[in-house]
């Protein structure tokens, strides 16, 4: 509670600071509106933000969801088969060393420009993280855990599923939680590249039109979606593995 | 109390027996020789231990008799009746192993688990009785991490006892322990290894006369195991026992020469 007070505080203040500057240097709308102006903006426009806004979400979910199982799958297979893991481990490394927001205008290109490409691009973007997290760890089982395993007579596969999967959950989880930050960058690139709905697009159909104000309140909507989103997974991911070490122990108590 | 049936254990009585063989045991390290040509005799329901400074080498001699460590040659590992030892072992370490997503119990059964066995009523019924005779009674639900160094080492040993196997191997697994809970847990390991063929490794004199049917003195480098002291009396042996006491000023003789 304390904690919310504090957020609520910070953002006043920056708020307050924020139409304090365009007071004192009388600086054209078109290029910083004040925050009083933003909230008309998002008042006026809510339909058309909405609108907007579920495309873009839905496109960031299934980009968290195709990305999340396919990295999901990838890191098992590299983490069980020696023969995956020799021959696509480099070329997994080489692949990240092309930025990927290079391929959104071929992405767009292939899928069209509808949400198609948009949720290939954040799933491009998710895939990554999730499969070094989670291969990550699957390698750093506990040895101890695998020799009990191994004087138990378990197979690989049992080992894997009983022992090494649920031991790299929490590893996955920080992949989950990387992966969910930086999805709505997917979607937005795939939308500034080619499209006619979105966020992203409102934005720079706005920015063409000197509607700064309106591209301002898209930004928020964007960043609200966001912040709820990780909100979300984090609480979410907390509940599924309990007995994790808490990982905020050095966080300040309220 | 142990010839007492249990649903789906073997009575100590009719348990077969195994013995252990370990002869000409060689370990290099980085091209230095830890030992050479060692030998050593693990007698069918007895436990014996085998004692030394860290470094000796005797857990890397453990964990080829687990399967753990390849055996260099010309190492050989036989069981008296000749068959493989493999899956006629279980496995205790100095760490509980403790799975910290599984509560005590599931714990207790993770060797069915991890061989895709049923988990049949009976199963159950068994890893149960087994945590009451640990003293966890009322704790089968609690995960590792509510319990204390202690009560997980007690889930551990209740899990390597639902194992069911004839040879028993320990790798130094009170150490880590304070001195009355390790005491403690010293006095329930006896009373339940019975009848089973148990090796300990442990660098604790003490521990080693209060366990031990067998007491094998492992040092120098290259490492040498030298004769069986035999302790007077059945284990677990009181602290403050004569003979005990005697044994083990001359134990700490042989550990420092």
């Amino acid at each position: 509670m304390t904690r919310l007070f504090r957020a609520l505080v910070t953002l006043a203040v920056l708020l307050i600071a924020w139409q304090a500057l365009v007071w004192a240097t009388e600086v054209p709308r078109y290029i910083l509106p004040g925050p009083l102006l933003v909230t008309s903006a998002l008042q006026r426009h809510a339909p058309l933000l909405l609108q907007h806004g579920l495309t873009t979400l839905g496109e960031i979910l299934m980009g968290l969801v195709l990305g999340v199982a396919l990295g999901t799958g990838s890191a098992l297979v590299l983490a069980s088969v020696r023969t995956a893991r020799r021959w696509l481990m480099p070329l997994l490394v080489v692949s990240q060393a092309i930025p990927v927001f290079a391929l959104a205008p071929l992405l767009v290109l292939w899928l069209g420009y509808g949400m198609a490409s948009k949720v290939a691009m954040a799933t491009l973007v998710i895939y990554f993280p999730v499969t070094t997290a989670l291969f990550d760890g699957l390698r750093r089982t506990e040895p101890g855990w695998l020799d009990l395993a191994r004087t138990m007579g378990a197979s690989n596969v049992s080992a894997l599923w009983h022992l090494r999967l649920p031991a790299a959950l929490p590893a996955l989880a920080s992949g989950v939680r990387v992966a969910t930050a930086v999805a709505p960058i997917g979607a937005i690139i795939g939308e500034w590249v080619g499209s006619s709905a979105g966020l992203g697009y409102l934005m720079l159909h706005a920015n063409a039109r000197m509607q700064v104000d309106l591209l301002f309140a898209a930004l928020f909507v964007l960043g609200a979606f966001a912040v709820t989103l990780y909100a979300a997974v984090d609480t979410l991911l907390r509940r599924a593995l309990p007995w994790q070490p808490d990982t905020h122990a050095f966080e300040e108590r309220d | 109390m142990h010839d007492i049936v249990r649903p789906g254990v073997i009575p100590a009585s009719k348990r077969p027996l195994v013995s252990v063989s370990i002869s000409a045991a060689r370990l290099t390290y980085n091209g230095v020789p830890l030992f050479t040509d060692v030998n050593l005799r693990l007698e069918p329901a007895a436990i014996t231990c085998l004692l030394g400074p860290s470094g000796v080498g005797k857990t890397t001699l453990l964990r080829m008799i687990a399967g753990l460590a390849e055996p260099e040659p010309p190492t050989t590992i036989a069981a008296g009746d000749g068959l493989p030892l493999h899956e006629r072992i279980a496995y205790m370490a100095q760490q509980d192993l403790l799975l910290p997503w599984l509560d005590a119990l599931d714990n207790v059964l993770l060797g069915p688990r991890l061989r895709g066995e049923r988990l049949s009523a009976a199963l159950v019924a068994r890893a149960l009785d087994l945590l009451a005779r640990v003293g966890l009674e009322g704790r089968e639900h609690d995960r590792p991490a509510a319990l204390s160094g202690g009560q997980r080492q007690r889930v551990a040993l209740a899990r390597t006892l639902m194992e069911d196997r004839p040879l028993v191997l320990m790798d130094e697994p009170f150490s880590a322990l304070d001195a009355i809970t390790r005491l403690r847990l010293q006095e329930l390991a006896a009373e339940l290894l019975a009848g089973r063929t148990a090796l300990l490794v442990t660098h604790d004199p003490l521990e080693a006369l209060r366990l031990g049917h067998r007491v094998h003195v492992m040092t120098g480098k290259p490492a040498t195991i030298g004769p069986a002291l035999e302790p007077p009396g059945p284990p677990p042996r009181a602290v403050d026992d004569p003979a005990v006491l005697a044994m083990q000023a001359e134990l700490l003789r042989r550990l420092a020469s």
